[in-house]
């Protein structure tokens, strides 16, 4: 039995919780912590709403016709983002169509296949394209890729496929042709996005249970059957995600994109005519940008780009994330 | 016999039989051929998409050697028809738009990695990492019209706004790396510190960060990586100019705003110049991913 004064005597001695992280400064360092947290989310918000603001001259003018509206004639003050909406959506989509195949089986071969020494070297050096600045691939598009890889293709193709007289309805591959043009842009595109779909990809793939594979190679599977029929349907939300993410990274690709592309403001069905995505027009025209109602229209574009890419990105993180929560800790 | 049904309906149906055994065999050499050609085809995809990453470098290399020497370093713009001058107010630019993002980013992004490794589980821990991801994946082109909006357009194109713009794109490569090296540091040595009596900010920033420290810096080197070849957020910020200048307040000059610049333009000596800064360039950012990766793998094997 302790005697009521000894209990009292102990209790003054025990700090009350608060009291104790009050004099440690704990209270501070985890506001502080809890501070640099929120001002980080804080920012991805604050994005939103400036951009929001800052377009209100050209939301209000034009409402939401200036998404479908096909005329940018800044001299006029007519400004229509369909021609960027649609230059971004055919080149990224491009991109996409060649970068995901070569992607997926990339990230196949480094998950599946590769001896584990070769396969950090070989993601390494994939990754490092990814690492190459936007700008560097603009200056090599200009003078390299265009004159010895594209213009043969694009020739190639405006003269089979893109005959007029044998293919009267495949507008796509019909020319005038010279180089700078969509098709460039998707082209070097795919190069860019490849390194984010592969990477992203064979993660996915690594998260998938070894005992899946086992138990597909114990019932006669050979390895390809494996991983085509058990592997990939497995991880498909992930590798979705990673296609997403790589569609997100082809949608706001600025530079490199400015620099093949042509920036001509107009409508046109071929590939191989020049065009201009949201990015581009934004990089390209701001330093015109004179008029409030002009500078309003090229910030409303960037917000489109932004709920774009919010949105493309929200939804690939949680396609990538269900793969990585289903799979608990034992890994390939 | 009578148990063992195959033989049974081969002797009643042997045609039937001998068929579907000739079939199974094609079938069997389809997909042991079948096998053996995809999983080639996945490892010639692979050789196929370094083929880019060889090409740029190659060409990079050998048109951007041409031209660099130690006066293109060290001298200042002049036009081209007083030879081209050099870089120097790029190089000079750059570094202070690099210091600036660096100085604003690394404490705000090393106190959310704190947090984060520290709470990974909580509400605002999982919200803080998802965070993380979507402003990855955030257009620079975006970025840079933000700080635009904020601050561009009430205080001028500036050295200070542009370091703003590359500290937001650094932001989520920096809370990334540090926060996978401060979990890598075993939970014992905390725990250690916080029995000892010490308070838990003492713990983190006397026991924690330093035991994660070369994560701290490789992720501010894979940061800076990620930022110095960035053009596109600094148009609508730091803007550029052709002179040597350290001024926070006024537009500064960098390099790859400089590349981009002398790439669109007409005059064959620019272009050269362009491929010797984009060989600048990529040399620093293959630099510093790769030092960087070296120090991640020995890190993560001392533990």
């Amino acid at each position: 039995m302790i005697s009521a004064q000894v209990r009292r005597r102990l209790r003054r001695k025990t700090v009350s919780p608060l009291g104790r992280a009050l004099q440690h400064g704990d209270i501070l360092f985890k506001g502080a912590l809890i501070l640099a947290s929120l001002s980080l989310l804080g920012l991805m918000v604050g994005v939103g709403v400036m951009l929001w603001l800052r377009s209100a001259p050209m939301r209000t003018s034009a409402g939401l016709a200036f998404i479908t509206a096909t005329v940018w004639n800044p001299v006029g003050e007519k400004f229509g983002a369909a021609p960027f909406i649609i230059g971004t959506l055919t080149t990224s989509l491009l991109a996409l169509i060649i970068a995901f195949p070569l992607g997926l089986f990339i990230a196949i071969f480094l998950a599946e296949l590769c001896p584990p020494g070769l396969r950090s070297i070989v993601g390494f050096l994939v990754e490092l394209l990814a690492a190459i600045p936007s700008v560097v691939y603009g200056l090599w598009g200009i003078f390299v890729f265009i004159p010895s890889f594209v213009i043969p293709i694009g020739e190639a193709l405006m003269k089979s496929l893109g005959d007029p007289q044998r293919f009267p309805y495949l507008p796509i591959f019909q020319g005038p042709f010279f180089g700078a043009s969509k098709l460039a842009a998707g082209l070097i595109l795919a190069v860019m996005i490849l390194p984010t779909i592969a990477a992203i990809s064979r993660d996915v793939l690594l998260a998938v249970p070894r005992s899946q594979r086992e138990a597909a190679l114990a019932l006669g599977s050979t390895q390809w059957e494996t991983i085509w029929q058990v592997v990939l349907p497995y991880g498909l939300s992930g590798i979705l995600g990673a296609v997403i993410l790589g569609l997100g990274r082809a949608l706001g690709e600025t530079m490199a994109v400015t620099m093949v592309i042509g920036n001509v403001a107009q409508l046109s069905a071929s590939l191989l005519s020049p065009g201009y995505t949201m990015a581009s027009v934004i990089a390209n025209e701001w330093g015109e940008s004179r008029t409030p109602l002009y500078n309003a229209a090229l910030i409303e574009i960037g917000l489109l780009l932004f709920f774009m890419s919010l949105l493309l990105n929200i939804l690939a993180r949680s396609l990538v994330w269900s793969v990585a929560r289903k799979t608990p800790e034992q890994r390939a | 016999m009578s148990e063992f049904n195959g033989g049974k309906e081969l002797s009643v149906l042997p045609r039937a039989g001998k068929l579907r055994l000739k079939r199974s065999a094609i079938r069997e050499r389809f997909r042991r051929v079948n096998n053996a050609f995809m999983l080639g085809l996945t490892g010639l995809t692979t050789v196929v998409g370094i083929v880019p990453l060889v090409w740029i470098l190659l060409s990079v290399f050998a048109h951007g050697a041409e031209v660099i020497s130690i006066r293109f370093l060290t001298d200042t713009f002049k036009p081209t028809s007083l030879g081209g001058g050099g870089i120097l107010h790029a190089l000079v630019g750059t570094g202070i738009l690099i210091a600036l993002a660096s100085l604003f980013s690394v404490p705000l992004g090393v106190l959310a990695a704190l947090y984060v490794a520290r709470n990974p589980n909580t509400s605002l821990g999982l919200a803080v990492r998802f965070g993380t991801g979507v402003l990855s994946g955030l257009p620079s082109v975006v970025v840079g019209l933000f700080i635009y909006t904020l601050w561009v357009s009430g205080h001028g194109y500036s050295a200070l706004a542009g370091g703003m713009a590359l500290a937001i794109l650094m932001l989520p490569v920096i809370v990334r790396t540090t926060e996978e090296m401060l979990r890598l540091v075993p939970k014992s040595l905390r725990e250690a510190s916080l029995a000892l009596g010490a308070p838990e900010w003492k713990t983190a920033l006397k026991v924690w960060l330093p035991a994660a420290m070369t994560g701290v810096i490789t992720g501010l080197m894979l940061a800076v990586a990620r930022v110095a070849g960035e053009t596109a957020p600094l148009l609508f910020t730091a803007l550029g100019s052709n002179n040597l200048s350290t001024a926070l307040d006024k537009p500064i000059a960098s390099l790859p705003l400089t590349l981009f610049k002398y790439a669109v333009d007409p005059s064959k000596l620019r272009n050269a110049q362009a491929w010797a800064i984009a060989l600048i360039i990529v040399m620093l950012v293959l630099l510093l991913n790769v030092s960087a990766r070296l120090i991640a793998t020995w890190r993560s094997k001392m533990y």
